[in-house]
C-alpha cells in the first residue's frame, strides 16, 4: 500500500476508535460531564493528562525547535516537565480535596468573591482559546500534508470529530479518548526515533543513543561521539555549537526566566489542573501526577534524541550533495515548501549559517509569492545575475533561512527509510496530539462558561438538565469558534502561545498556592495580585510583540527579558502585591478558614469531599 | 470543621467541666489536633526538601551551573554534563521527585490514620 493509503487507513481506524469510545462513555449528569464522575483510575488519568498536555506543538514542532536551538532547547524540555513537580506537590492533592468542578470555582470560593471568579473565568477562557486555535490549525496542517486534503476541510473534519465525542461524553468521553490518543501518539513518536537511533548509533534506546558513538559505517571512523561530531559539523558550517550553553540571545537570565515561566505556567494551566478533579481520591491525584509525568517523559526524553539525530542526518545527507545525490525525502518535502533549495549555480547544495546558505523554507509565504521568487531566482541563475533576483537574498531578508522546524519530526521516518505504514502512523499521531489537547481545552471553555458563569454567577438555581444542556451547547459553540480560528488563523496565534503560559504563571499559580498555603490572604489582596500579575504580563507581551517595544533589562541584566520569560516577573509581582497588601486587609471569615483546613487534612481524618456534598453542587 | 479551632474550643470548655468523660474527650480531641499539626508539618518538610531538589536539578544544574558543568563529561558517554541535565537529567529527576513524594505521603497518611485510630480507642 502507498503512504497515502496507509494514512487513510490509520486515520480512519483511530477516528473510529475515538467515536466508539465516545458512544460507550456518554453521560447524563453534570458530574460525569465536568469531572468524569470522579471515577478515573490514577494511571488512566495520567495517560489522559499526558495526551491532554502534549499538543500538536509538542508532537510536531518541539523536536525541531530543539534541533535548531541545541542546549537552549532545554528550556522547553525542562519548562514543560518541571511544572508537574509543582503541580504534584503544591496543587493537585489539595485541589482534589477541595472537590470543586473547575479552577475558577476554587478561586471564587476561596476568596469569596464573584469578582475573583469572573477574573479567573476570563483568564481560563482566554488561555484556552489561544491554545485551541493552534490545535485546530495543527489538525488542518496534518491533513493537508499527509492526505493532500485542503487545509480547511481538514479543520472541519477535526471539528466534527471533537464535537461528537466532547458533547456526547463530556469529560468522561474526553478522558477515555485521550487514553487511546496517548498510545497512538507515543507509538508514532517512538518507532521512528528508535529506528533512526539504531541506524546512526546502533543503540535501540534513543535516549542512550544520544550519548553514544556513531556507527563506523556512517561516521567513517570508530569511536566518534554523535554530539562531538555534531558540534564539529555545526562549527564547520558556522552555526554555534550544539551543546554549548548560553549562545546568542539565550543568555543565562533569559534561559532561567523562560524555563521558570513555562514551569509555573504549566502548573497554572486550567486544562491540566482540571484533570486532577476527575480521580477518586487525593491519593489518586498524587499518583496521577506521577503517571502523567512518567508518560510525558517518554516523549520528552526521546525528543532531544530525535532532534540531534535528525540534525546530524539532515546536514549529512544534504550538505555538499548534487541534485542526483539528494535523498528522496528531500523531493517529497520540497513540494510542501517546508524545505527549499536556492542554488548559487554550482549545482551543489550548501547549508550554512552564512550568506552562502542555499536551504530555505516557505514559511507563511503564499504559493504565488514563493513561485515568483523561484522564477526570479531561475532567471538570475540563467543570466548570470544580469536579470531576475537572487532568491537567497529575498528569503534571507524575510528570515526564512534553513528548513522549517516541523520537518524534523515529519520527515524523520523517511530519513530513516522506514516502511510506509510507519510514515502514515506519524500522521495519526499528530492528529491524536492535536485532537486530545483541543478537546481538553474545549471542556475548560465549556465548564468555565456553563458552570462558573451561568450556574455560579448568573442562574444559581438552574436545574441539572439545564446546566448539562448549556454545557453541551457551549462546547458546540466553542468548537465552531475554534474551527474558524483554525481556518482563518489570526496572525497573532503563533505569537501568543507565550501569552497563555505567561498569563497562567502570573494569575492562577500564585492565587491558588496562596489560597492553599495561607489562611491569612483575603479577597482584595488576592484580586489585586492577580490583576497586577496579568496586567503587567499582558502589557509587556503586547507591547513587545505587537508594538516593537524594546525588552526591559530592569537595570540588572545585560540583555532584556524576552516576552516568553516575562511570566516569571509577572508571577513574582503577583506574589509581592498579594503578600504586601495582606496585612492591611481583614482576615477571611471562619468558613474560609474551615475550608482551607479541610483541604489540608488527610482524607482519613475528615469527610472525603466537603464542598461537593454541599447542596449547591 | 476545623480541628484546630474545635480543639481550642473544647480546651476552654473543659476548665468549666467537672465530668471525667468530658476530660477524656478533651485529651482525645487535642491529641487528634496535635496529630494533624504534626502531619501538616511533615507534609511541609517533605515539600520543602523535594522542591529544593527540584530547583537544584532543573534551575541549578540545568541552567545556573550548566556552563560550569559542561566542562565535565559523563564518563562513557558523549554528554557534557550541563547539556545532559538540561535535556535529560532534570526530567529524570522530576519523575523521581514525584515518585518519592507519593510514596512518602502514602506512608504519612497511613501513620496519621493509625494515630487517629489509637486516639479514638483510648478515648
Amino acid at each position: 500500500m502507498s503512504v497515502q493509503a496507509w494514512t487513510y487507513f490509520f486515520v480512519a481506524l483511530s477516528f473510529g476508535l475515538y467515536l466508539f469510545i465516545a458512544w460507550r462513555t456518554r453521560v447524563r449528569d453534570t458530574r460525569g460531564f465536568y469531572v468524569a464522575g470522579r471515577g478515573v483510575p490514577a494511571a488512566a488519568n495520567g495517560m489522559a493528562t499526558a495526551a491532554d498536555w502534549m499538543s500538536a506543538a509538542s508532537f510536531i514542532s518541539m523536536a525541531g525547535l530543539i534541533s535548531t536551538m541545541g542546549y537552549a532547547g532545554g528550556v522547553y524540555l525542562m519548562g514543560w516537565t518541571g511544572g508537574y513537580v509543582l503541580l504534584a506537590l503544591l496543587l493537585a492533592p489539595y485541589l482534589r480535596k477541595f472537590g470543586h468542578y473547575t479552577v475558577p470555582d476554587f478561586v471564587g470560593d476561596r476568596f469569596a468573591s464573584d469578582l475573583a471568579r469572573v477574573v479567573a473565568v476570563s483568564c481560563a477562557i482566554f488561555i484556552s482559546f489561544t491554545y485551541v486555535a493552534g490545535q485546530m490549525r495543527g489538525v488542518g496542517v496534518v491533513f493537508s500534508r499527509f492526505l493532500e486534503v485542503d487545509i480547511h476541510i481538514g479543520v472541519i473534519i477535526g471539528m466534527a470529530i471533537v464535537f461528537i465525542y466532547a458533547t456526547l461524553g463530556g469529560m468522561k468521553g474526553i478522558t477515555w479518548t485521550q487514553v487511546a490518543q496517548y498510545w497512538v501518539l507515543i507509538t508514532a513518536f517512538l518507532i521512528p526515533a528508535i529506528a533512526i537511533s539504531i541506524k546512526l548509533t546502533g543503540s535501540p534506546l534513543p535516549q542512550a543513543g544520544l550519548g553514544s558513538t556513531l556507527e563506523p559505517s556512517i561516521a567513517g571512523e570508530t569511536g566518534v561521539y554523535l554530539l562531538e561530531k555534531l558540534n564539529q559539523i555545526q562549527a564547520d558550517l558556522g552555526f554555534s555549537s550544539y551543546t554549548a550553553t548560553f549562545v546568542g540571545g539565550w543568555d543565562k537570565v533569559n534561559v532561567f526566566c523562560v524555563a521558570l515561566a513555562l514551569m509555573v505556567g504549566t502548573a497554572g494551566l486550567p486544562h491540566v489542573l482540571v484533570r486532577f478533579y476527575t480521580v477518586k481520591s487525593v491519593k489518586a491525584a498524587r499518583w496521577s501526577a506521577f503517571w502523567a509525568l512518567l508518560f510525558i517523559s517518554l516523549l520528552y526524553l526521546t525528543a532531544p534524541a530525535t532532534a540531534a539525530f535528525a540534525r546530524y542526518y539532515m546536514i549529512d545527507s544534504l550538505n555538499g550533495k548534487t541534485a542526483q545525490e539528494l535523498p528522496s525525502w528531500f523531493e517529497n518535502w520540497e513540494k510542501t515548501g517546508l524545505i527549499l533549495w536556492m542554488d548559487d549555480g554550482d549545482g551543489v547544495m550548501r547549508y550554512s549559517a552564512g550568506d552562502d546558505n542555499e536551504i530555505f523554507r516557505g514559511g507563511s509565504l503564499s504559493h504565488a509569492e514563493l513561485s515568483s521568487i523561484q522564477v526570479d531566482h531561475q532567471a538570475w541563475l540563467d543570466s548570470d545575475g544580469a536579470e531576475g533576483a537572487d532568491g537567497r537574498t529575498a528569503l534571507r531578508a524575510r528570515g526564512l533561512s534553513g528548513p522549517d522546524r516541523d520537518i524534523i519530526v515529519l520527515a524523520t521516518p523517511e530519513m530513516a527509510e522506514l516502511a510506509s505504514w510507519i510514515i502514515a502512523l506519524v500522521a495519526a499521531g499528530g492528529l491524536a496530539a492535536a485532537l486530545s489537547t483541543a478537546s481538553g481545552l474545549l471542556l475548560v471553555i465549556s465548564s468555565s462558561v456553563s458552570h462558573d458563569l451561568y450556574y455560579r454567577v448568573l442562574r444559581p438555581n438552574a436545574s441539572e438538565s439545564q446546566r448539562l444542556s448549556v454545557g453541551r451547547s457551549v462546547i458546540g459553540v466553542a468548537v465552531v469558534v475554534a474551527g474558524v480560528f483554525g481556518i482563518y488563523p489570526p496572525g497573532f496565534v503563533s505569537q501568543v502561545v507565550a501569552f497563555a503560559f505567561g498569563l497562567a504563571a502570573a494569575s492562577f499559580f500564585p492565587a491558588i498556592v496562596l489560597g492553599i498555603f495561607s489562611k491569612r490572604v483575603g479577597t482584595i489582596p488576592a484580586v489585586c495580585g492577580i490583576l497586577a500579575g496579568i496586567g503587567f504580563t499582558a502589557f509587556y507581551i503586547i507591547a513587545c510583540v505587537f508594538f516593537g517595544m524594546e525588552t526591559w533589562t530592569f537595570g540588572l541584566f545585560a540583555n532584556g527579558i524576552s516576552p516568553q520569560g516575562i511570566g516569571t516577573i509577572g508571577m513574582l509581582m503577583n506574589f509581592a502585591v498579594t503578600l504586601g497588601l495582606t496585612p492591611l486587609f481583614p482576615k477571611p471569615g471562619k468558613e474560609i478558614e474551615a475550608m482551607v483546613d479541610a483541604g489540608r487534612e488527610p482524607e482519613a481524618a475528615g469527610p472525603a469531599v466537603m464542598i461537593e456534598s454541599a447542596p449547591e453542587h | 470543621m476545623s480541628d484546630s479551632t474545635d480543639a481550642a474550643g473544647s480546651r476552654s470548655d473543659s476548665t468549666d467541666s467537672a465530668s471525667g468523660r468530658d476530660a477524656s474527650m478533651d485529651t482525645a480531641g487535642s491529641r487528634a489536633a496535635a496529630a494533624l499539626q504534626s502531619y501538616w508539618r511533615a507534609n511541609i518538610r517533605i515539600m520543602a526538601v523535594l522542591l529544593g531538589l527540584w530547583a537544584l536539578a532543573g534551575l541549578g544544574a540545568g541552567i545556573l551551573f550548566a556552563d560550569t558543568l559542561n566542562a565535565y563529561r559523563i564518563s562513557g558517554t558523549g554528554f557534557p554534563m550541563g547539556f545532559w541535565f538540561a535535556h535529560q537529567g532534570s526530567i529524570i529527576v522530576f519523575v523521581l521527585l514525584i515518585l518519592a513524594y507519593c510514596l512518602y505521603m502514602n506512608r504519612l497518611d497511613n501513620r496519621h490514620r493509625r494515630e487517629l485510630e489509637s486516639t479514638r480507642q483510648e478515648g
